[in-house]
């Protein structure tokens, strides 16, 4: 099976930068991330249809190797509109979570960082004496044992 | 007889479209949807009569011939799921049916719960008859974008927060499926199941594995097996009570059964065997140990679902068909149980108002149905005899030991380890929630709730709107009854899953039941 060099390197291309900006913080980067890797699988449907043809219309005289394989096609254009929806639904909840948190990262959950710090078994005392501007949090917790 | 398979499909798809335009009058909305899925059971139980003493239905969708059209298979195993999906389904609906009348969101403009439930149940069914691999894909992402929709319902801050993480690792994962899809198509030219299972022992081993380790990866994400299993106990508790118990119940299930699809079909081959079975090892230990640190009903829950994934993956990782029945008996256990456990803490929510267990408390004196109704699901997932947790567990054990590797043995005693450890989590939140005195927690948010009520300036409807409705109890008690009923039938229950695994046991006989002339080269 031969292939187009140029479309295996876009590909290529479009998968790493895809990750890279799906590991970001920010929302917005997720999204685009998620943009790219959406048209690099689809570009690699098409890649594994094979060798560009002719159009995948029954006529006389044309070998049967000569057309394009339509299939692939067909299962990226619904793709493509998966993608579509998805993004615009991402989009909206993106907007709503700047709407309500004024921030554009995934955010950690509340209950892990609670119970990474074990405050769920032990709640710190909010009116601990110069919790707020000491330099040394250790020893501070050390001085109230 | 064929004409069911598409119905499965039709039914909620319509009454989705149906619910939709009736969205300006609640009651009826909640009627038809209610009545869909009270179709969809009928369907769903004729078909397994009919699968199971009849044999299996294939269609061809439009007419066209298998390699041709896309092709939708329903065996035993299919049919199986199906009826437990639409009982569960039913279930949770009757429960958020309930929980919506006594809120009172009968003067929301546009309901959107119910039309989105309907496809969320058009998309786990389109997964569960489909014998075509991108037709798979299309059905998981049906049930995927419903279920963006309802684990974000209502769009306040935690639950866009919890949603954003579960809507982009379900994201990921979809891409990683439909790369595989394309892969395949590559390596074999097509996506028909039965096809590719036909044609898949052609290619080289390592393109075989590569193909085989996209599928198990993608799935895997779905099925939160263990180091793809983070995002679940994540983002599944700040969900709405009913849509948590349906999705920790039946999505996870979902893509258990792609990987028994693809293990059993596609890839019977023993390669990869070993690595599932240590994999379905860390799921259960590591699943157990986070639900014993946590201190949240709906996150300990959480913790147990990815725990008890763990028991099926080490069932389909035997490889053998008592392994494969064995894990087909417990998925349908533990879906029916895990949403009866959700639906009771959705109870526990509503009558102590909280899930934390260091926050509530006397829940067995103030409110002792609720108590029940966790109870005997708890001891149920926890194992213990003669419930079905421990009939399925037991199976596994003996597929395990029949089996007979030194990894078996290994898996064996954690499995049991792991049981002891669900089983003392579970107790955990018993001791604290429902037998510990309210008097002794600190902070009582229930006795605050109550003086809130009898407050001089509460209205009467605040007071009425707190009490627990009937429609939640009863959709929980039904759920719990369910359990029971696949203790009490555990034994022709038990013959269906084998029967199920012997439909499974190579790809020959679903080769053959797509292309009855043999494949075309």
């Amino acid at each position: 099976m031969s292939v187009s060099l140029v479309l295996v390197i876009t590909m290529g291309a479009l998968f790493a930068a895809g990750v890279y900006m799906l590991l970001e913080r920010s929302l917005t980067r997720v999204v685009l991330g998620f943009l790219l890797l959406g048209n690099a699988v689809n570009l690699l449907i098409l890649i594994m249809a094979g060798p560009a043809g002719v159009a995948p219309i029954v006529t006389d005289g044309v070998a049967a190797d000569a057309y394009t394989d339509p299939l692939p096609q067909a299962l990226i254009l619904t793709a493509i509109v998966i993608t579509f929806a998805v993004s615009a639904f991402l989009l909206a909840l993106i907007y709503r979570s700047w709407r309500l948190a004024n921030a554009d990262d995934v955010s950690d959950d509340a209950d892990d960082v609670a119970l990474r710090e074990g405050a769920v078994a032990m709640p710190l005392e909010e009116t601990a004496p110069d919790s707020e501007d000491t330099e040394f949090p250790a020893d501070r917790e050390e001085e109230r044992r | 007889m064929t004409a069911l398979v598409p119905l499965v499909v039709l039914v909620p798809l319509f009454g989705a479209a149906i619910t939709l335009v009736i969205g300006f009058r609640p009651r009826l909305q909640r009627l038809v949807a209610i009545t869909v899925l009270v179709i969809e059971l009928g369907l769903g139980a004729a078909m397994l009569i009919i699968v199971d003493t009849v044999g299996p239905l294939v269609v061809d969708v439009g007419g066209w011939a298998a390699p041709f059209g896309i092709s939708l298979v329903v065996d035993r195993l299919s049919a199986l799921m199906v009826l437990v999906s639409a009982i569960v389904l039913l279930a949770v609906l009757v429960f958020s049916a309930g929980q919506g009348i006594a809120d009172g969101d009968d003067e929301t403009p546009v309901s959107i719960y119910n039309p989105t439930y309907l496809i969320l149940t058009t998309g786990v069914m389109v997964a569960f008859v489909s014998g075509d691999l991108f037709n798979l894909y299309v059905g998981f992402e049906i049930l995927l974008v419903a279920s963006y929709v309802l684990i974000t319902l209502g769009g306040t801050e935690s639950r866009i927060r919890a949603g954003v993480t579960y809507v982009i690792v379900s994201l990921l994962s979809s891409l990683l499926f439909l790369a595989a899809i394309g892969m395949i198509y590559g390596a074999l030219g097509t996506v028909n199941l039965a096809q590719v299972a036909a044609r898949v022992q052609d290619l080289p081993l390592d393109v075989q594995i590569l193909l085989h380790v996209m599928l198990l990866v993608a799935f895997g994400i779905k099925a939160a097996v263990f180091p793809l299993s983070f995002w679940l106990p994540d983002s599944y508790p700040s969900a709405p009570a009913p849509v948590t118990a349906a999705f920790a119940g039946l999505l996870t299930k979902i893509g258990v059964y792609a990987i028994i699809r693809v293990e059993t079909v596609i890839f019977p081959s023993p390669e990869l065997n070993p690595a599932l079975m240590v994999v379905a090892l860390l799921t259960m230990v590591v699943g157990a140990l986070g639900a014993v640190a946590q201190a949240d009903i709906k996150r300990i829950l959480s913790f147990t679902l990815v725990s008890h994934i763990g028991y099926m993956i080490l069932g389909v990782a035997l490889g053998t068909a008592e392994g494969t029945a064995a894990a087909i008996y417990y998925i349908a256990h533990h879906i029916v149980v895990q949403t009866a456990l959700f639906l009771a803490s959705g109870l526990v929510e509503r009558e102590a108002g909280s899930t934390s267990i260091t926050r509530i408390g006397g829940l067995l004196a103030s409110a002792p149905l609720v108590a029940v109704l966790f109870f005997i699901p708890a001891l149920n997932l926890g194992g213990i005899p003669p419930f079905s947790g421990f009939i399925g567990k037991l199976a596994l054990f003996q597929a395990a030991a029949e089996q007979g590797d030194a990894l078996a043995h290994i898996l064996i005693g954690a499995g049991a380890l792991v049981s002891l450890l669900t089983l003392y989590a579970l107790v955990r939140v018993w001791n604290l929630a429902f037998w510990r005195p309210s008097r002794e927690v600190e902070g009582d948010e229930t006795r605050l709730l109550r003086t809130v009520e009898e407050a001089p300036h509460s209205t009467s409807t605040v007071s009425a709107t707190r009490a627990t409705p009937r429609l939640m109890t009863l959709s929980t008690a039904a759920m719990v009854a369910t359990g029971l009923a696949l203790t009490v039938f555990a034994g022709p229950l038990y013959g269906l899953a084998d029967r199920a695994a012997e439909n499974l046991n190579g790809p020959e006989q679903y080769i053959q039941l797509v292309f009855p002339q043999g494949v075309t080269p």
